[in-house]
């Protein structure tokens, strides 16, 4: 958006802020390779009713981004949380943004809209300042009125100030905000702001949304990944009444006014393909990954490995093993399109509305500006919503058919098309001295990712290398699409290193919560690991107890994590987790409540990948396609979920949607060993891998 | 076959001039604009598109339109009473019972469901009754708590 768009937005006080991307992205690893915007990344506009009206690029997506972010707003502003207005991922009125993921919503933007509405409180007790004949400095900003405090007769409100203005401030000098000690707004749990529309059924998502004439597309889908369409007989389903055929390219679909109806005449549909795959398969992935493995890349390396060997008094060294898992949003990826007077618009479920607008300008061959993509409610996201090939189809058909056009994708195209957590190799070596010291540590890591590959322990002699990853995978290394899945690369890496920590605990003869401590300085790892084995109420011993109790730590984006929890298993290998208890420090939480909601829904999500998921398939074609076979957590698998927030007022708010979920294989790996004596060593947890662990132990 | 289907829907008559092999889901959705109720999966094995039918819970994309004439049938648009927020809608309010909000129509109406047949649930009935319903966002000690306070609510079970 330049700024000459801002007439669009009508009267008001415009402020827009720039903030270095560099900065944003301290400390956060690489810069995504984007291009990042030339003006400003957040403005807010405050109106002549005194609404405050932010402009933001992220989405809700269930994070609670929403409510988080206009306590921000509200915080620095000053206004009631209730008067502000959030429009969200919509790329014509809303600034440049990279996509909503990497839990970087609160840490990294965060501070940027806090910028823009301290600049907006400050425009705002200037022009009071003008009006009321006062000093700016001796002016107070509260609840939206600006007022001298010695004369009360002296006040004006925003909606006065902005009235019939049209204000434009472009922030570059950046203002400082609010000390954490005065914030009234943020750390409270403000109830979310669009809980009425989602528990009436009125929140609209894009499947929701209906314009005059539009149809609704079914497209034909190849078997497998690597298929080749030769041959499509549309005839039958051009038979079905009301049913359109449309070939543009290799994108066959059948159209409907009824999606239900489309689908039945897609069924008709006789299609030829030929199959093109690797032959690889959910067994032979592991290796093909080592052998197929890009360049590595050395990410850690501290002192030298053949010294550390040398005070070694027992080496560990194991391989583990972690499969594709998919998103399984229960919102499937959908778009409705439509083309008005050669501008394109597209409502999509999507993490990435910038990045599908130029997805969506590219396939059609127009110029971006041509391209508006707006995002409503989105139904899950996880990584799994930033390709947005549902809004590209929408938009082809809405061109060759001239009317808007909805894509929906069934279950099976959901799965067929997700872009998977990649399976990954770990490879691990390890070893302790006869004081129960970690003194090596080298890891290679194939497939997962560099996430979490760090060991967190203070290790005199380490060595990590990453061979590719979730991001920008080499050609031929997974046979179909692969990306980011809540807190990408973390869960592979953080069960190898958890694993590995506790097999050389109970070799040193060390209760597990001990041995950690004894290896680890960071005052904020021991802190979460402490209030959480309390709460649990640990009672040292080795392992294998008997009990079914394990722990596991991370750090994920400066948030500290840790997590105990208790599990049975049964003579068939089944295991049911009782009890997780996880302490979380993610600095200050903007809302509490909404942090400990993401907790549990991480903990929640995490049994899952631990104890069942994993993508089955062969030659390219996906055996798990569906609910019956791929097995998400359910009511019955719930354990009593305790999730704690550890105070850390000196922490700026950090990542909470992703963190507690890195652990959950990790702990359920070690209280499963502490249960059975068996070890395991490959993701997910299955009965059978139970079984088996417990018959090599025996 | 197309033909004249009668039936109550959120207290009123309906009357459709519909395929009757047509699943109530999409009928709901397109026909109808009703779009509270969500599609999951499309084979029952998600929950997200639960509706009450004569105070059972349904699974609207298993529904054939057909099968409801003369039946009484409320959706997510109709739960609320006419003045306010159904004690269910409070109670997943007050403990955040949703994230994505996406399957929360359908945890709405399973658990209205419940609540017409078995007033007063334990939480193992509320575990197993609502166990076909699926949340990716992990909601569901929250939803479980939702359902156990607007149970004892004076109005929970209407
Ligand atoms: S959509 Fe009906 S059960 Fe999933
Ligand atoms: S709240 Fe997102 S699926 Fe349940």
């Amino acid at each position: 958006m330049r700024r000459r768009d801002f007439v669009k937005l009508g009267a008001g006080i415009v402020v827009a802020c720039r903030i270095d991307p560099l900065w944003a992205f301290q400390g956060r690893g690489q810069l995504p390779r984007f291009n990042y915007p030339t003006d400003f990344n957040a403005y807010l506009r405050v109106g002549g009713d005194g609404r405050v009206t932010c402009y933001v690029g992220k989405v809700e997506l269930g994070q609670g981004s929403m409510t988080a972010l206009t306590q921000l707003v509200a915080e620095e502003l000053s206004v009631a949380p209730a008067s502000i207005d959030m429009v969200m991922g919509d790329t014509d009125l809303c600034p440049w943004d990279l996509g909503t993921f990497g839990s970087m919503c609160i840490p990294v933007f965060g501070p940027v809209l806090r910028r823009a509405a301290v600049e907006a409180r400050e425009v705002l007790r200037e022009l009071a300042a003008e009006r009321l004949q006062v000093p700016a400095a001796s002016l107070e900003v509260k609840n939206g009125s600006i007022f001298d405090p010695r004369d009360p007769e002296k006040t004006v409100t925003f909606a006065s100030l902005a009235d019939g203005k049209a204000i434009t401030r472009h922030v570059s000098v950046v203002p400082p905000l609010k000390d954490p000690a005065s914030f009234s707004v943020i750390g409270q749990s403000l109830p979310r702001r669009d809980a009425t529309e989602k528990v009436t059924g009125r929140a609209k998502y894009s499947g929701d949304l209906r314009l005059p004439g539009m149809l609704y597309a079914k497209i034909v889908r190849p078997p497998a990944h690597g298929a080749k369409q030769i041959r499509v007989d549309t005839s039958a389903a051009a038979s079905v009444q009301g049913a359109l055929v449309v070939r543009d390219g290799d994108l066959v679909a059948v159209l409907h006014e009824q999606p239900d109806e489309a689908a039945r005449a897609l069924a008709l549909i006789a299609a030829e393909f030929e199959r093109g795959a690797a032959a690889i398969d959910d067994l032979t992935i592991f290796d093909h990954l080592v052998s197929a493995a890009p360049a590595g890349q050395q990410i850690v390396g501290q002192g030298n490995l053949v010294e550390g060997e040398r005070a070694a008094s027992a080496v560990f060294e194991e391989t583990f093993l972690n499969a594709y898992v998919a998103h399984a949003t229960m919102e499937t990826h959908t778009a409705l399109a439509t083309i008005d007077g050669g501008k394109v618009t597209v409502w999509a479920s999507t993490q990435a509305p910038f990045m599908v607008k130029t997805q969506v300008a590219d396939s059609l061959g127009v110029p971006p500006d041509r391209v508006r993509i707006i995002t409503p409610f989105v139904g899950g996201g996880f990584g799994g919503k930033t390709m947005g090939q549902q809004a590209v189809e929408a938009a082809r058909l809405a061109r060759a058919t001239g009317r808007p056009v909805q894509v929906a994708f069934d279950r099976r195209e959901e799965f067929f098309y997700d872009t998977f957590r990649p399976a990954a190799t770990m490879k691990l070596k390890a070893a302790i001295d006869g004081a129960g010291k970690i003194v090596l540590w080298s890891a290679d890591v194939y497939g997962a990712g560099e996430g979490g590959a760090a060991p967190i322990y203070d290790i005199p002699h380490q060595r990590v290398v990453v061979y590719g990853g979730w991001q920008a995978p080499a050609p031929g290394l997974h046979p179909f699409g692969v990306g980011a899945w809540r807190a990408p690369a973390f869960n592979s890496n953080t069960f190898a290193r958890e694993l590995l920590i506790d097999r050389m605990a109970a070799s040193a003869g060390l209760d597990p919560l001990t041995f950690r401590l004894n290896n680890l300085s960071d005052p904020r790892m021991r802190r979460v690991l402490q209030t959480a084995a309390d709460r649990f109420g640990w009672v040292p011993s080795k392992t294998p107890s008997g009990r079914g109790v394990g722990m596991a730590c991370g750090v994920y984006s400066n948030t500290y994590v840790a997590t105990f929890a208790e599990v049975t298993v049964d003579g068939s290998g089944q295991v049911r987790v009782k009890r997780v208890v996880c302490a979380q420090d993610m600095g200050v939480a903007v809302n509490p409540q909404g942090a400990r909601t993401q907790i549990e829904g991480a903990i929640t999500m995490g049994l899952g990948y631990a104890l069942s998921e994993e993508i089955r398939f062969r030659d390219g074609e996906i055996a798990d396609r569906g609910f019956d076979t791929y097995r998400i957590p359910r009511f019955s698998w719930l354990p009593k979920i305790d999730a704690i927030l550890v105070d850390s007022p000196d922490v700026p708010p950090s990542a909470g949607g992703e963190p507690a979920i890195i652990c959950m294989g990790a702990v359920i790996g070690n209280a499963i060993h502490d249960a059975t004596g068996g070890r395991l060593f490959q993701l997910p947890l299955t009965p059978a891998r139970v079984r088996e662990a417990r018959m090599t132990h025996l | 076959m197309v033909s004249t289907v009668s039936f109550t829907l959120n207290g009123h008559r309906q009357r459709l001039s519909v395929d009757e092999d047509r699943r109530l889901l999409w009928v709901l959705r397109t026909d109808l604009a009703l779009t509270g109720t969500k599609f999951g999966c499309g084979h029952g094995s998600c929950g997200a598109c639960t509706v009450i039918v004569d105070r059972r819970a349904v699974r609207s994309c298993q529904t054939p339109v057909g099968t409801l004439a003369g039946k009484d049938v409320r959706t997510i648009e109709g739960l609320a009473p006419a003045d306010g927020l159904h004690p269910l809608q409070r109670a997943f309010i007050e403990h955040q019972a949703y994230q994505c909000g996406f399957c929360t129509s359908g945890m709405l109406m399973a658990a209205y469901g419940l609540l017409l047949n078995v007033p007063h649930p334990s939480a193992a009935d509320i575990v197993q009754r609502m166990d076909g319903n699926l949340c990716r966002c992990g909601s569901h000690t929250r939803i479980v708590a939702a359902i156990n306070a607007a149970s004892r609510e004076p109005g929970g079970r209407s």
